[in-house]
């Protein structure tokens, strides 16, 4: 580990007993939804981590509980060093406590897992879908959510299969 | 129509100013066709007369499913797709790919190979830059710029269809290594670069430094501090104009980039001219490494000699069994990179190109993530927007520069 990072886990593991694990010289903390809030602002205030590098979730279907992992990259300008955090969440009715308040970017990053694993963030000012179109059915990037191909059209098959497309529905 | 833009209103209500509901100030529809949002972006403004009130961002037109994609395909024919992420910084995508892999994998990357990479990543900068330049020119009247940027550009490209066969979708970095060694043209051909781009970039500050309208256009346009910038999440260029010295080249550096010199440039002001000159700066200090990495380049194998990631070379197919049998692998059911999670960033053109990747243990990778700059940059242009006139909206686009195939994915 980092020794620039040490201060920051030690306080943390301690202070909320969360577990720190080191993979590829990363280090990443698991951290019960409960306490995300509180530990993220003790890292923000105190270790200057001011920076929300990256947010983003994990499907880990068909495994209900917990299903998701919402992983958070804070860096530290200041430090220069990096701290995932991991945020294991339910498969029924998976939300979140956003993270708006301290990171205003976290913003979009919340309506993007909104939109692609339908995790919701409690307290968001504004979740809406982001990338898909807003009437958009289903999330997905979730692993029980099919990739999908469109049927080629020939010429000799061109009609029927456009009978089936979406347009001509409306 | 109407019925769908009061549809429009209603969803968001909560997001443009109780004046727009009572009918005081205007909401207007800027893009997605629209020549200045360089792509498809679209921006629903809420006007004050001329001045913007508000400035809501829809993004997701070019949205393509690029992480959903990559979970379907083994790690070598997923690197495809990294191109298309971010058009003008193809080679900086696989960079960061193929580094997140080396990382998972624990694969070592020829001394070679490295310095090829950096080589090649920092011309990539200065074309995505010639790109930015030419359009942020063009937007804001000057024609000549435009055309005398894409005509450097054009070596630039030339260079990179010599490496790799493409001029854009490269795909030239490959996990562990390259997909070959350069060919025998390319020393002459960068070094043709190096020495006349200095004076063409005397050219294009000829035109814009000192330009009064130019001037008019960017000068305290779109200011951002330094603190809001970091809480916005901003990198890459428009937080070095505010005066921060952040460059994950210097900060965390990667393949090597720790024995280069080179300087970051940063500038006091915040606003549009700033942004302008340090990516004018940067293009000077790439040429700084490219001159380095030229001068520095060491003989030896530019992919790893690990058979279980790297296909053998052709040469040993013809009497080897063991290679045959690596080839056939690889090139069918692709290589299995140990379970676990990595992340990996690098400093590309427009800031943080961060990629998040989890393998199940399996050939195929089981969630990719990627970070990009355009798209966390672009969430701060409401801040930029307020208070300017439509006609300086086009400016601010062009001076985060976004890449919508960036934004989207």
């Amino acid at each position: 580990m980092d020794g620039k990072l040490q201060p920051a886990v030690k306080a943390i593991s301690e202070r909320y007993s969360v577990v720190a694990q080191e993979f590829r010289g990363e280090t990443i903390l698991q951290v019960p939804p409960e306490i995300l809030v509180e530990v993220v602002r003790t890292l923000w205030d105190e270790f200057a981590f001011d920076l929300l590098e990256a947010q983003t979730a994990v499907d880990y279907w068909p495994k209900e509980e917990p299903r998701f992992n919402v992983v958070y990259q804070v860096y530290s300008m200041r430090d220069r060093v990096r701290l995932c955090l991991r945020v294991p969440i339910s498969g029924i009715q998976p939300s979140l406590p956003t993270i708006e308040g301290i990171y205003p970017n976290a913003n979009w990053h919340e309506r993007e897992i909104w939109d692609m694993f339908g995790i919701r963030f409690e307290g968001h000012s504004d979740l809406r879908r982001i990338l898909m179109p807003y009437d958009w059915e289903g999330h997905p990037l979730r692993k029980d959510y099919p990739l999908g191909y469109e049927e080629v059209q020939f010429s000799f098959n061109a009609e029927e299969i456009d009978k089936n497309k979406p347009y001509t529905k409306e | 129509m109407l019925e769908q833009s009061e549809v429009t209103l209603d969803e968001l209500r909560h997001l443009v100013s109780e004046r727009a509901i009572e009918g005081e100030t205007m909401l207007l529809n800027m893009g997605p066709q629209h020549p200045s949002t360089h792509g498809v972006l679209r921006l629903l403004l809420e006007l004050d007369g001329e001045v913007v009130v508000n400035c809501i961002p829809d993004v997701g037109f070019l949205h393509t499913g690029i992480e959903k994609n990559m979970e379907a395909k083994t790690y070598e024919k997923a690197a495809v797709m990294t191109d298309r992420l971010d058009y003008l910084n193809n080679l900086g995508n696989n960079l960061v790919y193929c580094l997140a892999i080396e990382k998972l994998a624990e694969l070592d990357v020829p001394e070679r190979a490295q310095v090829i990479r950096v080589l090649l990543t920092e011309l990539q900068r200065i074309s995505s830059h010639l790109v930015w330049l030419g359009t942020h020119a063009l937007d804001l009247a000057a024609m000549s710029v435009f055309l005398y940027c894409f005509r450097e550009r054009e070596i630039l490209l030339d260079i990179f269809e010599m490496c790799s066969g493409q001029r854009m979708m490269t795909t030239y970095f490959r996990p562990g290594g390259l997909w070959r060694d350069l060919p025998v043209e390319f020393e002459d051909a960068v070094r043709n670069f190096l020495r006349i781009f200095p004076k063409r970039i005397d050219e294009y500050e000829a035109l814009l430094t000192k330009n009064p309208i130019f001037l008019d256009r960017t000068k305290q346009i779109g200011v951002i501090s330094a603190e809001e910038a970091i809480r916005w999440g901003i990198t890459g260029p428009p937080l070095r104009a505010s005066d921060v010295a952040f460059d994950l080249r210097k900060a965390n550096p990667y393949s090597g980039y720790e024995q280069f010199e080179f300087d970051i440039p940063t500038q006091k002001d915040g606003d549009t001219y700033a942004r302008y000159q340090i990516r004018i700066e940067e293009m000077r200090q790439s040429l700084r490494i490219v001159q380095q990495a030229l001068d520095k380049l060491p003989y030896g194998p530019v992919r790893s000699n690990n058979r279980k990631y790297v296909p053998p070379p052709r040469s040993e197919l013809g009497f080897s069994m063991e290679a045959v049998i690596h080839h056939f692998k690889l090139w069918t059911e692709g290589f299995d990179v140990p379970k676990g999670a990595v992340y990996m960033s690098v400093e590309s053109p427009r800031g943080i190109l961060g990629v998040f990747l989890e393998s199940d243990g399996g050939p195929k990778p089981y969630r990719v993530y990627w970070r990009t700059p355009s798209f966390v940059n672009l969430q701060a242009l409401p801040l930029l927007a307020k208070g300017h006139l439509v006609a300086d909206l086009v400016a601010l686009i062009g001076t985060i520069d976004i890449v919508l195939g960036d934004v989207d994915r």
